[in-house]
């Protein structure tokens, strides 16, 4: 396989939350986007909530049906925290920093806004989960986001059937969907 | 149809449970009835935001799972959090001093530079480049003799050789008070060991922090020189309202070994990100600049220049000139300040202003 195969075989991976793809990313470009953090004003820390955040932003575009990837793995990663880092700083008034490694950067603008509203989306959705109080939330939870299956759910939650269950789920779900949207018709 | 029942049929239709017949059915409907249809596809995007959350939910427990995996395996390594603090911290100070003004101009940053690269081999991380080409060092060095011979050549006596003092650092302050106090960035100062100021004639005076304040990033250096001669009537005063917006400034500096002028107007009120202890100022400036006064028509001193936003043209930011008032106040009992009451430079042409208070400008330079 040459290099272009094997990255599309590892985006392919990353699209399919293969946590095999995840693990051979991490190993290829994690030292290097610490040490960019490292030496620009930020801890170990930072550089780890910095390269999930990338993780995920490669996740979006890797599942994005007009994925394509114009540069190699490793550069769009480093642009990516790179970008994302420089955000930060800014955001705590720390001081910019001043030294880069010399790599190649790609323009990740567009993809990091995306990323962003994708962002404030899933915090309303989880802003509503939270508001609409037990059991509900644990109901929705299960379901919708464990996907774990009605006769499970009816088990653990000590519904009588499957259908009782089922029914409570549906009320529940009424519900956070009318937070979800009263709040997200607030942020338009 | 009610609502729970229009939700399980969009839930059905979605994951592919019903049958051909009902799907007929269910599209049918749909057509025929707009409110239906409407309904629908609000909870078919809704459903499709719970599905989206669940999948970067699972996506970012995988992500923890590798991290910790490969935490235990020892390739992502917290432990170097504790061992880099020092490193960090020094790295912190090499940065702000140019951070102060990101563009890799002058000397200054060159051989920070150097020290950078230096540090980042014993490091032993990945070697970084800065983006300085290190030709530009021995060219500046080149420059710099060539500029002393023919100075000498120009005064025609051998100057006697300066005291071998290799800066690492330079910027700008400037005398709050005759008796050699000197006010400047406290992210000029900190963490040096030796500091240097040197007016616009080339003399040097030793000097050392009396205060130091992170917040407010100023900090007072005072020459303990015996060669310095204390200066009676400083021109400048400080006024303690703020100015405004609009109002044509300009400063004196060294982002290069010779005092530089530069003027702008005051763009803003507030500083970064709503900082009200100090002014957006649109000028031009460079490392070096840090430290620097920032005069207004009159001549009065209302900003310390602090520093400059890397992404974007002219957006400076200055400290207001009357936070100098508590920091004075705050200095330790045995060090006290007379801050200068009255202002000569007022209806002075420009040229004039400079030339009366360049001599009490300074050049901060250490190691």
């Amino acid at each position: 396989m040459n290099i272009y195969e094997q990255e599309k075989a590892l985006l392919a991976g990353l699209a399919a939350n293969d946590t095999n793809a995840i693990e051979t990313i991490y190993r290829d470009n994690y030292t290097t986007i610490q040490a960019f953090i490292v030496k620009n004003n930020g801890y170990p820390e930072d550089a780890r909530d910095i390269f999930q955040e990338a993780m995920i932003v490669l996740f979006e575009k890797a599942k994005s049906d007009s994925f394509a990837l114009s540069c190699q793995i490793k550069t769009y990663l480093y642009s990516v925290c790179r970008r994302l880092w420089l955000k930060r700083l800014q955001q705590q008034s720390r001081y910019y920093p001043a030294f880069e490694l010399a790599k190649e950067t790609v323009q990740v603008e567009d993809e990091i806004e995306a990323h962003e509203k994708l962002n404030e989306d899933f915090s309303l959705m989880e802003k509503a989960l939270n508001n609409i109080g037990e059991p509900c939330k644990s109901i929705l939870e299960a379901y919708y986001l464990q996907k774990k299956s009605m006769p499970e759910i009816a088990d653990t939650f000590g519904y009588t059937n499957a259908d009782n269950a089922k029914t409570q789920k549906y009320k529940c779900l009424m519900r956070l969907k009318k937070i979800f949207f009263a709040q997200y018709k607030n942020g338009e | 149809m009610d609502d729970t029942l229009l939700l399980d049929a969009i839930e059905r239709y979605r994951s592919g449970e019903m049958s051909p017949q009902e799907i007929i059915f269910f599209e049918e409907l749909r057509k025929n009835n707009p409110d239906i249809d409407q309904l629908a596809a609000e909870h078919n995007f809704f459903l499709g935001e719970l599905d989206k959350l669940s999948e970067i939910k699972n996506y970012r427990h995988n992500l923890n799972e590798v991290e910790n995996k490969l935490a235990n395996e020892g390739v992502i390594s917290l432990k170097e959090a504790k061992a880099k603090t020092k490193i960090v911290y020094l790295w912190n100070r090499y940065r702000r001093t140019i951070a102060v003004a990101a563009s890799i101009a002058g000397i200054v940053s060159i051989s920070t530079a150097t020290i950078v690269s230096m540090y980042s081999e014993s490091k032993k991380v990945e070697v970084i480049t800065p983006l300085v080409d290190h030709q530009l060092k021995q060219f500046a060095n080149k420059l710099n003799q060539i500029e002393t011979k023919l100075n000498d050549a120009a005064v025609g006596i051998k100057t006697p050789a300066k005291p071998k003092f290799e800066a690492n650092f330079r910027a700008t302050g400037f005398l709050v008070d005759g008796d050699g106090y000197i006010i400047t960035n406290a992210h000029v100062v900190d963490n040096a060991k030796n500091i240097i100021v040197e007016n616009k004639k080339g003399e040097q005076f030793s000097a050392k922090p009396v205060y130091s304040n992170k917040i407010t990033d100023l900090a007072i250096l005072k020459i303990d020189d015996t060669l310095f001669k204390k200066v009676t009537n400083l021109p400048y005063t400080f006024p303690k309202y703020s100015a405004e917006l609009g109002e044509h400034i300009f400063t004196l500096g060294y982002p290069r070994e010779e005092v530089v002028y530069g003027e702008g107007y005051l763009s803003a009120k507030s500083g970064y990100f709503g900082d009200t202890t100090s002014y957006q100022i649109s000028i031009s400036v460079n490392p070096g600049n840090s430290g620097g006064p920032v005069m207004n028509k009159n001549g009065e001193i209302i900003g310390i220049i602090s520093s400059k936003e890397t992404n974007a043209d002219g957006v400076v930011f200055a400290i207001k000139s009357k936070n100098i008032y508590s920091a004075v106040k705050e200095l330790k009992d045995d060090e006290s300040i007379k801050l200068p009451s009255v202002n000569s430079l007022r209806g002075l042409d420009r040229v004039h202003q400079i030339q009366k208070m360049e001599d009490f400008v300074f050049m901060v330079k250490g190691n």
